[in-house]
């Protein structure tokens, strides 16, 4: 190539290889953007890095053995990944699940809401350069992790949901303690808000930037607080009420001009949604029992299986074989995970294991979108989209 | 100028960079606990008690970590580019006044020579960006080059209204003319500049673009490791320590503390040192406070808002200078 060229020096764009090991891309995220300057000219997402095949392992699995994979997707916020799960299957099984299980289903859920925001809202304040928001989210997110590991022993990849049910009821002291953190979680965003929302450098870094319309948004297939902040009002838990949703008093935050900033405010708004549909659960827990009366494809309680011919043959079987009578058929299903819509599509062909399971994971329409929010920008605002937009790889690789 | 007095200049010239050296290890250990305590952690507490001994344990780990240099790197600049940061840094120290009638030269151009020399510090940036041949340092290299080519114009604005106060660009006698009453009374527009610049001269936050670590992952000295690593680190901190001296003494009165009771006895270094590590402090907590700017909101900043006002800063003195 001439280095001269009409009399001008040429100029070429800079490509950038952005990732898949670089602290600001939130896991394996792989970005090629070519600069001009710091403008970006291209944008160009690979995506992959975190492949681990789950919807193929899901196909040599029983129904009942998936339920831990359901986990890695969305690592950090697993439970909700869940009852997403398990949502799908029983409406394939076509199981109904107590009304208590549903309530406790909709508490952790919005629990797990809470601490996938506060991982948000950590990462995206110090990818912006805000140091300390990053920490103060950690101390709150700590006792959300400490209240799941209490509930059912893990903290991360909880597996908690059963299929018609739950793996263990609440104990009435660990409803007590979520109820004083309820008590003292709105303060918290209240101190969240004075360190950023207020501050004109985070005002000058969000506004107006990474601005998606709600056309664009719906077209794109975008879900969850990313859409709402486009001023979209769709929320799964609204519109295709499951769990408890439809039995508490909620509102769905949305924003106007679809910008960083709007996107920021939603999440901020769905932390006090969520603590108040937490209260309300509480307030209105039902008694009765957590697992649905479906002994083909539930466990049956421990002292019945040592007690009861009957119950022993269907441990054994579901243990061994897992659910032999799954009908066949094919069912879609979503929830409202906290980035946005999981759905699971299920082919069954009777043998107990899925024919084919797929997941739409919102993650990855998030990033096939990125190029669309950055282009034109600058470096600095890659950065604060892909926090805006609340990527998780393992959701996105599946 | 005869031997005795070119060694007792040599002999103040290793005590006052070895004290600091052993200043410089230690406000990142006091950097690292302010803002492990403002962001509700402890900060080091293993290493010696309550972490005490950290920075000695991180001067050896740098010291015997491996020294890679990537093999497409320009190499003499690759080599010359940290050291260049440290020396002109130590080198300011020369003209700073301690106490009255000690600074190891006194210079008519104190100001001047300081400003020169943080310029010749930018080149130890640029050069590290250019030298380690990658892309991240070498867009830390640029965003650094504009940034302090900026600030340096509103940096120097700014204190010429001190000059102009002060009738002098000599530091001692720029501390001595605050006798009546700090600067930062007379010139608070100078001093708001002064700090705001001062802060992206040093690459501190919220003007840390040039080594914005969730963009361009260290910026101009990702390639660097070991003790080449540590004397850009050593330069950042000290850097911070000169430019925290350099506002003390145009706008805080320098060594000058209370003169009665008790406090008359103290030695006039402890005052300077208590503001100099105030305006460290400060330092601190804009970095636990603040998000960063953006490359291009920031030199809009400079060029639109800091330039101008530094400007007119100098206009208003004049006339005020010209009335009385």
């Amino acid at each position: 190539m001439n280095d001269f060229d009409n009399g001008r020096i040429a100029t070429t764009d800079l490509t950038l290889n952005l990732g898949p090991q670089h602290p600001a891309t939130h896991g394996v995220l792989r970005l090629v953007l070519d600069l001009d300057g710091e403008t970006i000219v291209k944008c160009t997402p690979y995506v992959g890095y975190l492949h681990r095949g789950v919807e193929k392992l899901a196909e040599h699995r029983n129904f009942l053995q998936i339920l831990p994979l359901t986990d890695r997707l969305d690592y950090i916020s697993s439970m909700a990944n869940n009852i997403g799960y398990c949502v799908a299957v029983e409406k394939l099984f076509g199981i109904e699940v107590p009304e208590r299980t549903q309530f406790i289903r909709t508490l952790t859920a919005e629990m797990t809401r809470i601490s996938n925001h506060l991982l948000w809202l950590a990462t995206h304040a110090l990818d912006i350069g805000a140091m300390t928001v990053f920490l103060y989210c950690f101390r709150e997110r700590e006792k959300i992790l400490d209240l799941f590991e209490k509930l059912c022993g893990a903290r991360l990849t909880v597996s908690y949901p059963r299929i018609g049910g739950l793996k263990n009821d609440v104990e009435p002291q660990w409803l007590d303690e979520l109820y004083r953190f309820t008590d003292e979680f709105p303060m918290r965003v209240e101190q969240y808000e004075t360190l950023i929302d207020k501050n004109r450098i985070w005002l000058k870094r969000t506004k107006g930037i990474g601005v998606i319309s709600a056309e664009d948004a719906i077209n794109w297939g975008m879900s969850g607080p990313v859409l709402r902040g486009s001023g979209v009002p769709y929320d799964v838990r609204k519109t295709m009420p499951y769990g408890a949703y439809d039995k508490v008093k909620w509102e769905v935050p949305t924003g106007k001009n679809g910008d960083i900033y709007d996107r920021y405010r939603v999440r901020m708004d769905e932390f006090r949604q969520s603590n108040s549909i937490i209260r309300q659960c509480i307030d209105k827990l039902p008694e009765g029992p957590i697992m649905a009366d479906a002994p083909k494809f539930t466990l049956p309680a421990k002292d019945r299986v040592l007690s009861d011919m009957e119950h022993l043959i269907h441990h054994f079987v579901l243990i061994t074989k897992g659910p032999q009578t799954a009908p066949e058929g094919e069912v879609y299903s979503a929830t409202e995970v906290p980035k946005g819509e999981l759905g699971f599509y299920f082919v069954s062909d009777g043998t107990g294991k899925p024919y084919r399971m797929r997941i739409r994971s919102p993650s990855f329409v998030h990033v096939s979108a990125l190029p669309k929010l950055c282009e034109g920008e600058l470096v600095a605002d890659v950065i604060a989209n892909i926090g805006s937009i609340d990527i998780v790889l393992g959701e996105c690789d599946r | 100028m005869n031997v005795t007095d070119m060694l007792w200049t040599l002999l103040k010239v290793f005590i006052v960079v070895n004290v600091l050296m052993i200043h410089v290890a230690y406000v990142v250990y006091f950097e690292r606990k302010v803002i492990g305590h403002m962001q509700a952690r402890l900060g080091p507490m293993r290493v010696g008690w309550h972490g005490l001994l950290q920075p000695i344990a991180d001067g050896i780990k740098l010291f015997f970590k491996e020294d890679i240099i990537p093999s497409q790197s320009d190499r003499p600049i690759f080599y010359i580019a940290p050291i260049i940061g440290l020396v002109a840094v130590l080198s300011s120290l020369a003209v700073i006044p301690l106490w009255e009638g000690f600074s190891i030269a006194n210079l008519n151009i104190g100001i001047l020579y300081i400003l020169a020399l943080s310029s010749v510090g930018a080149y130890s940036i640029i050069l590290a960006g250019w030298a380690s041949n990658s892309k991240y340092s070498f867009l830390g290299g640029l965003r650094s080059s504009a940034q302090v080519i900026s600030y340096e114009i509103a940096m120097g604005l700014s204190l010429v209204g001190v000059m102009m106060l002060a009738g002098s660009a000599n530091l001692t006698d720029i501390v001595k003319a605050q006798s009546e009453g700090w600067f930062l009374w007379y010139q608070p527009v100078a001093c708001l500049i002064f700090v705001m610049s001062a802060m992206a001269e040093t690459n501190r936050a919220p003007f840390d673009l040039p080594e914005a670590e969730s963009e361009l992952v260290a910026g101009y000295f990702t390639e660097y490791s070991s003790m080449r690593f540590g004397l850009f680190f050593m330069a950042e901190y000290a850097g911070m320590f000169i430019m925290s001296a350099l506002g003390t003494i145009c706008f805080l009165g320098g060594w000058s503390g209370p003169d009665f009771g008790i406090f008359a006895h103290v030695p006039k270094v402890v005052w300077l040192l208590l503001k100099i590590y105030g305006c460290i402090f400060f330092y601190f907590w804009i970095r636990a406070t603040l998000p960063r700017y953006r490359y291009d909101q920031l030199m809009a900043l400079g060029w639109k808002v800091f330039i101008p006002l530094a400007l007119a800063n100098i206009v208003v003195t004049g006339v005020i200078k010209l009335w009385k």
